[in-house]
C-alpha cells in the first residue's frame, strides 16, 4: 500500500481504497471517477479489494429481496384486492 | 388513465414490486408481522397519493420511499432515540477485506471470494439485524435500495456528510458482525492476534 500505480501518479492506494465505497455507489465525480479506474487498471491489490467490496455489497443487496408467500395470502394479498 | 386502468397499473406494479417491499420492510422492522404491517401501511398511502404521482415510471422509487418514510415515521414516535439520536459507535474501522486478504497466496488462493461464496443469506441477515436502527436504515436505503447519498439524506432529514458517514461506519460494523460470525461458524480460522491465551 502507499505505492502508485504504474499508469497512474495521480491517485495512491490509500486513496483509491479511501473513495472504494463512493466509487462503488456511483457517488464521485467524472474525474475522480477515470483516475480510479486508471488506477484499478494497474494495480493489482486495489482492484481485488474493489473487486471484493463489489461482491459483498451485491450479497448484501440481493439478500434485500425476500419471498412473501405467507404476506401474499394473508394480509398484504387482502389489501392488494381492493384494486 | 381511467380508474380502472389506474387500479390495474398500480396492483401490477405492487405485485412486481413486493418481494423487494416486503424484503426492505424486512430489514428495517427485523420482524415479519411488523414487514407484513408496514408494507400494507405503505401500499395504503401509496394508492391514496397515486393520482399525484405524475410520472408512472418513477413508481418504484416513489414507493420505496413512503414505505421508508412510514418506517421512520413510526420509529420516530415509538422511540425518538432511534434514528437520529442514536450513539455514534467509536469502534475503529474494519475491514473484511484486509482480514482475509494474504498477498502471498494472491496467485493460486482467494481466501475473500471463497468467504463471500461461503456465506449464507442467514449470515448477511443475522449481521443487518445487528446493527443499530440509525446504520441499518441508512445502508438499506443506499445498498439494498440503490438511493444515492443526497436521496437518503432527503428521506432520513440529514446532512449528505452524515449519511456518508454512517454508511461507512455501517459497513464497518457489519462486517465486522460477517467476520465474527464466519468465525464462529468455523468458516475461517481466528488470526494469530486473536486466538486464546493459555494462563
Amino acid at each position: 500500500m502507499g505505492r502508485r500505480a504504474d499508469k497512474d501518479v495521480t491517485i495512491t492506494c490509500e486513496e483509491v481504497i479511501a473513495h472504494v465505497f463512493e466509487y462503488l455507489d456511483g457517488e464521485i465525480d467524472a474525474p475522480r471517477r477515470s483516475h480510479i479506474e486508471r488506477h484499478l487498471e494497474g494495480c493489482r491489490a486495489c482492484s481485488s479489494r474493489t473487486a471484493f467490496e463489489k461482491a459483498l455489497r451485491a450479497g448484501v443487496r440481493r439478500r434485500g429481496v425476500t419471498e412473501a408467500p405467507e404476506a401474499r395470502r394473508g394480509r398484504l394479498g387482502a389489501v392488494l384486492d381492493r384494486f | 388513465m381511467t380508474k380502472d386502468a389506474a387500479g390495474a397499473f398500480f396492483r401490477a406494479e405492487v405485485e412486481r414490486l413486493m418481494d423487494r417491499l416486503y424484503g426492505t420492510a424486512l430489514r428495517l422492522t427485523c420482524n415479519r408481522a411488523d414487514a407484513e404491517d408496514l408494507v400494507s401501511e405503505t401500499v395504503t398511502k401509496a394508492w391514496a397519493g397515486f393520482s399525484q404521482l405524475s410520472d408512472r415510471k418513477s413508481f418504484p422509487k416513489w414507493i420505496f420511499r413512503i414505505l421508508v418514510n412510514t418506517f421512520i415515521s413510526e420509529r420516530r414516535r415509538a422511540r425518538p432515540e432511534s434514528i437520529e439520536d442514536m450513539s455514534l459507535s467509536d469502534e475503529e474501522s474494519f475491514s473484511l477485506f484486509e482480514k482475509l486478504h494474504q498477498p502471498f497466496l494472491l496467485w493460486w488462493s482467494n481466501p475473500e471470494q471463497e468467504l463471500i461464496n461461503k456465506l449464507l443469506r442467514e449470515d448477511i441477515e443475522q449481521a443487518l439485524s445487528g446493527l443499530q436502527e440509525g446504520y441499518r436504515t441508512v445502508l438499506i436505503l443506499v445498498e439494498v435500495n440503490g438511493c444515492s447519498y443526497a436521496e437518503a439524506a432527503d428521506i432520513l432529514g440529514l446532512p449528505v456528510g452524515t449519511v456518508r458517514s454512517r454508511l461507512n461506519r455501517a459497513r464497518s460494523m457489519l462486517q465486522r458482525m460477517l467476520w465474527k460470525q464466519a468465525q464462529a461458524a468455523g468458516l475461517i480460522a481466528p488470526t494469530r492476534d486473536e486466538e486464546p491465551t493459555n494462563g
